[in-house]
């Protein structure tokens, strides 16, 4: 049987394939490179990068909850110059096709950072992380007002280089995402990164505190997919021409392959990295065994299917149940 | 021999109770070719398709190049990884990351080392005393914790070590002391040209002062800092962050694992350990400004 073809596209942006790595998940690359090759990757997402450096907040940072993880970071990053002197002529380097991820506290930052990356070669799409605290309102999340994310969206817009799509990342804790990602797609965003992480806390037992220094933290993992697919689906269905990288718990190969259903053209790996390093190639591998056995010729062809009414669905889609292989590792690692 | 980490299944060949800890052997032979004395093994716990995503990190006790390649690690079970862990049985397999990490920097010449461990820190300490034997080093043992179950090894380093020095808090092995109260004496005694550490946080801090008063360099492990803070210990998730002087003087947020664990003790600022130092680069302006930084 022949295998899926793997290319997608988001908006302008060609890929061989529908695997990210999401953003603040991957590192400068450098960490996961000496794991697998990097161009295997759909493409590399970059940490969120910052007008100036920041350290971050004190630890701790991070608190294990069921199949999630809890992390309140402060955006830790060596700031644009750093970034674009260091990280990504790196990544240039290896051929990895880079999309920026970009955070700011105000809308003139935002314009800041897409004016810095203008002139920069190696970039192969802006992402904005919209769920930054806008120091201009009261700390409150861009990504929680329509006409806030939109102002982001169009100063990264307009100062970014014509041509580089620009992805809004927009944040799941808001009464109607869909009115968001409009207001988005309104002000130029030529797609969407669904989702980032959904606050939540957790309190040390032990302490009696809170478990993160900062209090509340931002919720990512497995524990959050259903949200994450449920943001997908909803705006799909209002927005079908819009491309979507889904976010959120993905784990394995049949867990893209939901994304996919719901909407996105692309998926991105996030917390799963945290746990295994070589996630990608495996849940590349995986998705790509998903499509073949359920017949499906294309990544393009499943991608918002769950959208059809019963019954449209070919009923050839249902996978033969997999044949067991012995695990030839086994026999192999055994002491002798 | 290749320096970057490897992923693999790895099959628990032993799970052994010694003292309050439990002592985990896995065949892993691409790690075990790979591991330099100081660098840790990331291991997934909870079984393939768990709820527990965070990597638990522990430093290796020994290496053996039997059963093709084994690597032993120490541990408490304290929480409930870990206590998974611990009711591993023989041919189980986990995924295993490693080894991570930077090693200790090992001296050139043959000099009298002292090595300070603390708790389950101290089995780390082992792997560093062999290389360091081999180079005809001196290595002299100082082993602490709370009671006597509580110290990692102390006779394996009555028979490896030059001398050891056990202390427990209550006296029931070895000195009743700190490691710091005896740490003078033993500095002097052994005429240490070199103070290596691997333990709790207030341990390596005590290490690194005490050097300090002697004019000793310090190599000191952040392990167990790493264990409460780490979530990936590859590098990516930025969660076991501290803050140390740089070459320049410059105060930076540096990660545990990938930076470490092991670091020079004197660049390490211990009593900001849990904070942004306001000096530090990048930290938040706002504190810069009321601490009359640069705004």
């Amino acid at each position: 049987m022949n295998t899926a073809l793997m290319e997608t596209r988001l908006g302008g942006l060609e890929l061989p394939n529908p695997l990210l790595t999401a953003s603040g998940c991957g590192g400068t690359g450098r960490e996961l490179a000496q794991f697998f090759d990097l161009n295997r990757l759909g493409a590399f997402v970059t940490t969120s990068v910052t007008a100036r450096p920041r350290a971050g907040r004190p630890t701790p940072r991070m608190a294990e909850t069921p199949s999630g993880l809890l992390t309140a970071m402060g955006l830790p990053g060596p700031g644009i110059e750093g970034f674009v002197e260091r990280d990504l002529p790196w990544l240039a380097e290896q051929g990895v096709r880079t999309i920026v991820s970009v955070a700011g506290n105000s809308v003139e930052e935002f314009g800041e950072l897409a004016r810095r990356l203008r002139g920069v070669p190696g970039i192969a799409a802006i992402e904005v992380n919209v769920a930054c605290p806008n120091v201009e309102d009261r700390g409150r999340m861009f990504a929680w007002h329509p006409g806030a994310a939109a102002a982001v969206v169009r100063a990264v817009r307009t100062h970014a280089r014509p041509g580089v799509p620009v992805l809004a990342k927009l944040a799941p804790d808001v009464t109607d995402i869909v009115t968001i990602a409009l207001a988005c797609v309104d002000a130029g965003a030529d797609g969407l990164t669904l989702i980032n992480t959904i606050e939540g806390l957790a309190i040390d037992t032990g302490t009696l505190r809170p478990a993160l220094t900062g209090v509340s933290g931002g919720l990512s993992g497995p524990a959050l997919r259903p949200v994450a697919l449920r943001c997908v689906y909803q705006v799909h269905a209002a927005l079908p021409g819009t491309p979507i990288v889904g976010v959120g718990g993905v784990a394995s190969g049949l867990d893209a392959l939901e994304f996919l259903l719901a909407g996105a053209s692309a998926v991105a790996v996030g917390t799963t990295l945290f746990h295994d390093p070589t996630a990608v190639p495996r849940i590349l591998r995986e998705l790509e065994e998903a499509l073949t056995a359920r017949r499906i010729a294309r990544v393009a062809d499943v991608v918002g299917l769950a959208h059809k009414p019963a019954g449209h669905v070919p009923p050839q889609v249902r996978p033969e149940p997999p044949v067991p292989v012995p695990d030839p590792g086994e026999a192999k690692e055994k002491p002798s | 021999m290749s320096d970057t980490p490897v992923q693999t299944s790895a099959t628990v060949l032993t799970v052994r109770q010694v003292q309050d800890y439990h002592a985990l052997t896995l065949v892993a032979p691409a790690i075990a070719e790979r591991f330099r004395p100081g660098q840790f093994v990331a291991l997934a716990v909870g079984g393939e398709h768990t709820a527990r995503l965070v990597r638990r990190c522990f430093g290796v006790y020994e290496v053996k190049p039997d059963y093709g390649g084994t690597v032993e690690l120490v541990f408490a079970d304290r929480e409930p990884g870990t206590a998974w862990l611990a009711g591993r049985r023989s041919r189980d397999r986990l995924d295993l990351v490693g080894p991570l990490g930077r090693p200790f920097r090992l001296p050139r010449d043959p000099v009298s080392c002292l090595l300070v461990g603390g708790g389950p820190g101290g089995a780390a300490l082992f792997a560093l005393a062999d290389t360091l034997h081999r180079r005809g080093c001196q290595v002299h043992f100082v082993l602490g914790g709370p009671s006597g179950g509580q110290v990692f090894g102390s006779r394996m380093a009555r028979r490896i070590g030059d001398s050891a020095t056990v202390t427990t808090e209550d006296g029931s092995l070895g000195e009743k002391a700190t490691v710091r109260d005896v740490l003078p004496r033993v500095i002097q005694e052994t005429g240490a040209d070199v103070v290596y550490g691997c333990g709790p946080t207030d341990l390596l801090r005590s290490v690194t002062q005490v050097a300090g008063e002697y004019g000793l360099p310090s190599q000191v492990s952040v392990e167990s800092f790493l264990r409460e803070t780490g979530a990936c210990g590859i590098g990516v998730c930025m969660t076991c962050m501290l803050p140390m002087h740089g070459e320049d003087g410059v105060t930076r947020m540096v990660r545990a694992c990938a930076d470490g664990p092991v670091l020079r003790g004197d660049r390490v600022r211990w009593g900001d350990l849990g904070t942004i130092p306001f000096d530090a680069l990048g930290a938040p302006r706002v504190l810069a400004v009321a601490e009359g930084g640069d705004a």
